[in-house]
Parts: C-alpha cells; sequence; structure tokens
C-alpha cells in the first residue's frame, strides 16, 4: 500500500502516505462542497429552461464580494461578536445576491425565451461579461485579503510525520452545504413551489398549461440557484480569504463540470458531482503537478461531455422536432 | 379616424393620471431594486490600508447617481413606452431600412475602396495604419468564425485556441528551424485546421450548447498548456524576436540587399507597416471570398442548411459530423493564418494574447455583425475597435459596455444589429426558392 501510494503519489512525504491522502480527501470535500452548491444553481436551470447560465459562475463571485463588503461594514459599525457577523452576512449576501439572479433572469433571459437556440447562451456571456467587468470598476482589480476569521483545528490522526487535522472552516462549509442541500432538497420535493418546479422541468408548456405561473417558477429557480451560490461564494471567502473578481470564471466552469458530471438537470447528481470534482482536483495537485490541476478540470469536463452526457444520475435526453 | 384619435385622446387623459402614478410606482420599485443591487458594491468601496488590511469607505454619491439614474429611466421608459417591453417596440420605419439596404449594396465596395487607398490617405501616421493592421487582424478573426457560428451555427467559444496554435506554430517553426514567414504561413493554418478536426472529431456530436462548453474548455487548456509547457512554448514568458516577414525574400532592413534598396527607394520603416497591412487586408478578403465561395458549394448549403435545422439535415442524409467537422476545421484554418499573421508583425507572443476574453471578442463581432453577414461581420469590427481606441481613456469600461452591448443586441435584434442574413436560398410560401441578399 505504502509503496503503491508512492508510485502514484510522488509527492507524498514518505512516512504518511495514507494519512497525507486522508488530509486531502478531507481538502477535497470541503472544495468539492462548494462546488456542489454552485453546480446546484447550473443543474435547476438547465433542467428547467435547458439553458446553460454562463453568468453563474459570476454570481457566486458577487455574492462572495457582498459578504466581504457587508462583513467590513458590520465590522467598522462596531459590531464585535464574530457569529452575529457572519449570521447577518450570510442573509444579506443570500438575498441580495438572490436579487442579482433575479434580475439577471429578468434582463437578459426571460425575452429571450422565445428567441433562437443560441441567444440565450451568447445573452449569457455577455452578462458574465458585465458582471466580471461591474465589479472590477467598482471595487478595483486587486485581490481581496480577508484575516481568517473561523480558526482552530482538529488533529484527527497523528503520525510521527504527518498528522490529518480538520479545521473549524471545514466544518461549518460541510455541515452548511448539507443542511443547505437537505433544505433545498425538501422544498423542490414537498412544497407547491417544489413541484411547480418540476412540472416545468418535464413540460415547460404543458405545465403553463395546467396553470403553472412559469415566468414567476423559472425566476424563483433563478432566486435560489443565486441564493446557493452567494453561500458557496461566503464559503470560498472563509476557507480561501482572498478573493478578486475573476474567481468566478473557473469556480463556474468546474461548477458546471460537476453538474453535467452528476447528471444535469439532478440535484444530487449536482452534490455528488461536486464531491468528486473536489476530491480530482485536491488529489490531483496533491500528486502530479498543481499547474496542471485546471487543464485536468477542462480536460473532466470534455472526457464527460463527449462519453457520459448524461452524467451518473441523469436521464437519456431524447432530441425533439 | 379622427374621431378615433379623440376617443383615443379621452381615454388617455381620463387614464393620464393613473398612467402615471403606475409610471412613478414602477420607477421607485426599480429604484428600490438597484439601490439593493448597487448598494454594496458600489455604495461602499474597499480598499487596502495602510496595514494591509481592508479598509471600507462609502461612495455614496455614485451610489446615488446610479440610483437616480435607473429611476428616471424607468420612469422615462414607463411613460414612453407603457407596459409593452421597450426594447421590443423599438423598430426602425420601413423607408430607413430601406434606405439603409440600398446604401448597404455601396457599402461594401466603398469600405474595400477606402482599405486599399488607407496606406495612401495616412502614409505618415503610424498610429492609424497600425490600426488599421489591428481592425483587420478582428475582421479576419470574425470571418473565420463566422463560417463556423454564422453559417454553420455551431457555437464556438474557443476560438482564440486556434489563433493560439497557428500564432506558435509559426513562432515556433521560425525559432527552432528558421522557416520563413511564407513557408510558415501555409503551415500554420494546417496544423491550427488539425487541431480544430482533432477537437472536432469526438465533440462535433453534442448539442449546441455542450459544444459551446467544450470548445471553451478547449481554449483554456491550450492557454494553460502554453503557459506551462515552459521547457517548449517558454512558459508565461512566450516566445520573442520572431523574424519579421520579408518580401518575398526581401528584407525590409536598411541593407544593400533589402527592399527600398532593391527598388532604388529610400529606407524608412513605414514600408514594413504598409507591407503588414496589404498582408493582412490580403489575407483576410481571402478568407471573405474562400467563405463566398463555399457557401455555393453544397458543403455551404449544407452549413446553412445545419444552421437553420439539424434534425431535418439528419433526416435528408446530410453527414452532419462531417459537414460540422469541415465548418470547424476550415474556420480553424482562418484563425491559424491569422494567428501567423499577428506573430509576425508582433515579433512577440505570450498566453496572455490568448485568453477567453479574446475569443469573446471575436464571438461578440460575429453576433453584432450578425451571424452568417460578411459585411456585418467587418463594419463590426470596424465600429467596436475603433470605438476602443476613440474611448481609450474610459478603458476600464469598455468591457463593460461590450458585454452590455452583447446582451442588448441579443435582447432586442438577437440575428445582428448591422446586418442580417437570411439563407442563401430560402423556400418562401409562395412556392418559389428565391435567392437572398448577401
Amino acid at each position: 500500500m505504502e509503496y503503491f501510494l508512492q508510485q502514484i503519489c510522488r509527492q507524498a512525504p514518505p512516512a504518511g502516505g495514507v494519512e497525507y491522502l486522508l488530509q486531502q480527501f478531507i481538502n477535497g470535500v470541503t472544495l468539492g462542497s462548494i462546488y456542489g452548491l454552485i453546480a446546484i444553481g447550473y443543474t435547476m436551470v438547465y433542467g428547467i429552461i435547458g439553458m446553460i447560465n454562463f453568468a453563474h459562475g459570476d454570481i457566486f463571485m458577487v455574492g462572495a464580494f457582498i459578504a466581504l463588503i457587508a462583513f467590513l461594514t458590520l465590522v467598522a459599525i462596531g459590531l464585535t461578536s464574530i457569529p452575529i457577523a457572519l449570521f447577518l452576512v450570510l442573509l444579506i449576501a443570500m438575498g441580495l445576491t438572490a436579487l442579482y439572479g433575479w434580475t439577471v433572469e429578468r434582463l437578459a433571459y426571460r425575452p429571450l425565451r422565445r428567441s433562437f437556440r443560441l441567444a440565450p447562451l451568447i445573452s449569457a456571456i455577455g452578462m458574465s461579461i458585465i458582471l466580471q467587468n461591474y465589479v472590477q470598476v467598482a471595487q478595483g482589480a486587486r485581490v481581496k485579503p480577508l484575516p481568517p476569521l473561523i480558526e482552530g483545528t482538529h488533529a484527527l490522526l497523528a503520525s510521527e510525520t504527518f498528522s490529518v487535522e480538520l479545521s473549524n472552516v471545514q466544518i461549518i462549509v460541510v455541515l452548511t452545504t448539507i443542511a443547505l442541500m437537505a433544505i433545498f432538497s425538501w422544498i423542490v420535493a414537498n412544497t407547491r413551489l417544489g413541484r411547480d418546479m418540476r412540472a416545468c422541468e418535464q413540460d415547460l408548456v404543458m405545465a403553463s398549461l395546467l396553470g403553472v405561473n412559469i415566468d414567476r417558477t423559472i425566476s424563483l429557480t433563478f432566486v435560489f440557484g443565486a441564493a446557493l451560490a452567494s453561500v458557496a461564494g461566503i464559503m470560498y471567502l472563509l476557507y480561501y480569504g482572498v478573493i478578486d473578481f475573476y474567481i468566478g470564471f473557473l469556480a463556474g466552469v468546474k461548477a458546471f463540470t460537476a453538474a453535467v458530471l452528476g447528471g444535469i438537470g439532478s440535484l444530487p447528481g449536482a452534490m455528488i458531482g461536486g464531491l468528486l470534482i473536489g476530491l480530482i482536483e485536491t488529489l490531483w495537485s496533491a500528486c502530479f503537478t498543481i499547474e496542471y490541476k485546471d487543464v485536468a478540470a477542462f480536460s473532466i469536463l470534455i472526457i464527460v461531455l463527449i462519453f457520459l452526457p448524461t452524467g451518473l444520475l441523469g436521464r437519456p435526453d431524447v432530441e425533439k422536432v | 379616424m379622427r374621431q378615433g384619435a379623440q376617443v383615443q385622446n379621452e381615454a388617455a387623459s381620463r387614464t393620464g393620471e393613473t398612467l402615471i402614478a403606475q409610471a412613478l410606482k414602477e420607477a421607485a420599485l426599480a429604484a428600490l431594486i438597484a439601490f439593493g443591487l448597487f448598494g454594496f458594491l458600489v455604495g461602499i468601496r474597499t480598499d487596502q490600508g495602510p496595514t494591509g488590511a481592508l479598509i471600507v469607505y462609502p461612495r455614496l454619491q455614485a451610489l446615488g447617481l446610479l440610483v437616480g439614474a435607473v429611476f428616471v429611466g424607468s420612469l422615462a421608459r414607463a411613460l414612453i413606452f407603457g407596459n409593452a417591453p421597450a426594447l421590443q417596440h423599438v423598430t426602425l420605419p420601413n423607408a430607413v431600412t430601406d434606405r439603409l439596404r440600398q446604401a448597404a449594396r455601396f457599402a461594401a465596395p466603398a469600405l474595400l475602396a477606402f482599405a486599399l487607398m488607407m496606406p495612401f490617405l495616412f502614409y505618415t501616421n503610424r498610429y492609424v495604419l497600425d490600426l488599421g493592421i489591428l481592425i483587420l487582424t478582428y475582421v479576419m478573426l470574425g470571418w473565420g468564425l463566422n463560417v463556423v457560428v454564422g453559417l454553420a451555427g455551431l457555437l464556438d467559444l474557443g476560438y482564440v485556441a486556434f489563433f493560439a496554435v497557428g500564432s506558435y506554430s509559426y513562432a515556433l517553426l521560425a525559432q527552432n528551424f528558421g522557416i520563413s514567414f511564407w513557408f510558415g504561413l501555409p503551415i500554420a493554418g494546417i496544423l491550427a485546421a488539425f487541431a480544430g478536426i482533432l477537437l472536432g472529431f469526438p465533440v462535433l456530436r453534442l448539442r449546441g450548447d455542450y459544444l459551446a462548453i467544450v470548445t471553451l474548455g478547449f481554449g483554456e487548456i491550450i492557454r494553460l498548456v502554453l503557459l506551462n509547457w515552459r521547457d517548449f512554448t517558454g512558459g508565461p514568458n512566450g516566445i520573442a524576436s520572431i523574424p519579421r516577414p520579408s518580401f518575398f525574400g526581401l528584407p525590409f532592413t536598411d541593407t544593400p540587399n533589402g527592399f527600398a534598396a532593391t527598388f532604388g527607394l529610400e529606407f524608412t520603416p513605414t514600408h514594413r507597416v504598409v507591407f503588414l497591412y496589404y498582408l493582412i487586408l490580403a489575407l483576410a478578403l481571402l478568407t471573405n471570398w474562400a467563405t463566398l465561395r463555399l457557401r455555393r458549394l453544397p458543403i455551404g448549403r449544407a452549413w446553412e442548411a445545419l444552421r437553420e435545422d439539424e434534425i431535418a439535415c439528419r433526416s435528408l442524409g446530410i453527414n452532419t459530423t462531417n459537414t460540422k467537422l469541415t465548418a470547424f476545421a476550415i474556420g480553424a484554418m482562418f484563425g491559424g493564418f491569422a494567428g501567423a499573421f499577428f506573430a509576425t508583425r508582433q515579433g512577440f507572443i505570450s498566453p496572455e494574447s490568448f485568453n477567453f476574453n479574446e475569443s469573446a471578442l471575436v464571438l461578440a463581432i460575429v453576433v453584432l455583425g450578425g451571424m452568417g453577414s460578411q459585411l456585418g461581420v467587418a463594419i463590426a469590427a470596424l465600429v467596436m475597435l475603433g470605438s476602443f481606441e476613440l474611448f481609450r481613456e474610459f478603458e476600464q469600461y469598455r468591457l463593460l459596455l461590450f458585454g452590455v452591448a452583447m446582451v442588448i443586441i441579443m435582447v432586442w435584434r438577437p440575428r445582428g444589429l448591422v446586418a442580417t442574413r437570411t439563407p442563401s436560398i430560402l423556400f418562401v410560401s409562395g412556392g418559389t426558392p428565391t435567392k437572398g441578399a448577401s
């Protein structure tokens, strides 16, 4: 085992192969949770209106920025308790990012619902460029660092050379993701809105004939997707401690890969895909060259789309005239 | 008629007040939403303070300006257009479009004549010549991408990858094997076409939007490999001192066997600039000519048919994969030619020049020009890069504006602002196939 690990993982410290991999596994699950939350936005929108919301990664970035500014403002006006501040930041960021999601849909996608098939995607690319450059103009191009707010780690396994650590941030990230996933799955499964969403996903025209308010349902899908992306943005901010206006592009592509890998349109698929992408990325960085980790992510995207276009949990898509 | 107008007037005066009240309400709501959107991101600015930690300070003036603008804009919109969505209602009157169509017939020859005359008109103005070269490079890229996006209807978000393949092919061939520009140019085009086939073969079975994302991924992979494969590509430092093109073997230098001396002219560096200008003009026109000819061939017809309805194409026995592949390869080849030209003109290339924004810019040119229209693409490139130059001091806003333009074009006139291209042959309901205008 030890020899095998050293063979595939040349950077692993010689004595701590298993521990090292376990540590990477923990890091990968944390990263995967973040990707999974973003992926939900892609998968829901694609499931319902069949478009790739190219601007979704940038919505995630906007969420991270709103969270950062809200936190700094709360501190500046004299709030000292970090848990309360973080809770308020969560509410503010979710609310305002959801507003961004709603506005983007209203302005750039809704008028195009009957347009030719590439129009919404091109509009979404335009929207992505708008959001990126808007944040760059408004907040500057330099990276925004934030000192670690949640400190403390727990040593899980310690050998002489390497100890596996689980930080409080990682626990919070994973627990929040599980909680949000549970809430959102419950909404989709048990509420009137969730039923409308599932109806729209199956057949948009039929749903509208049966009295589902399509515009409202689609808007709310964008709102929920954006709110979840903003939570991912907060977690990214807490976990990495630094953001800039360009983080949305890569995170968006990876989350989209996660959504496709899990089977686009499927909620558990998005989460599983996110976890897989997070794990692959961290293990790749741990074992191979870190420079090529994004190449690995893009290659997985291409390979999945070619060989497994329906994903792990997706339904085969029948093309209709 | 008059009676109708009177009734309308009365109705308007009766509902006038409620209309204004409603407009005010709508505008207030829009302003509230704008406040929510811009409140944090514009109203509060973060910067690194003296200790390195972030500090915040309010920027209420900018916030107030933006929210006010949204209020006024929304109010004006509601008063002018009522409840109807604004953009759909702005259509040009028929007389204007007819006039424009007439003008368009002369626009292409006029533009071509101007392009040919340019170096004589601005012989002393190096800046204008350089700008002309830049615009023509993008015209060529736009025409190349037009084959893929405009004719075959395949959304390619990684077109810059083929541009990069062409650039690096020529640069590396010239550096390692001393191959001259005139041999490097076709090789660069062929290699780019191969890259197109290599990518296209597995992915062209995918649906439109998946294809777009795969091409985006391919473009990024190429850029990241160029960035990280230091031994081969020079990594982030790129490749410098790429040989300049020669006039069919005569270098543009102040030497006895140089261009100037051979033709008995006084040496000036402008010769090279003018030569580069005509070179890219010729390459662009070659692209245009090839595209126009291809469109009349069965393969060109198949591209357009594919764009209009893929399932129908397949039912009629067109091999969609091969058809798409040719479009992809030909588009990539033109991108490769443009890349080789770019490398020899700049003399220096690095992965920086081949990022996603470049792909988005070329795509925006094609979209704005009206997908499929050759003249539209040329005008869009001219307008877009020209305005980039004009508004150089607003550099940080220009990408923002170009994103806004892309969204507005899609919402307002999804088939393009400058021109719309109908299929070369269109079956109209009268029963006779008619030839569309190009």
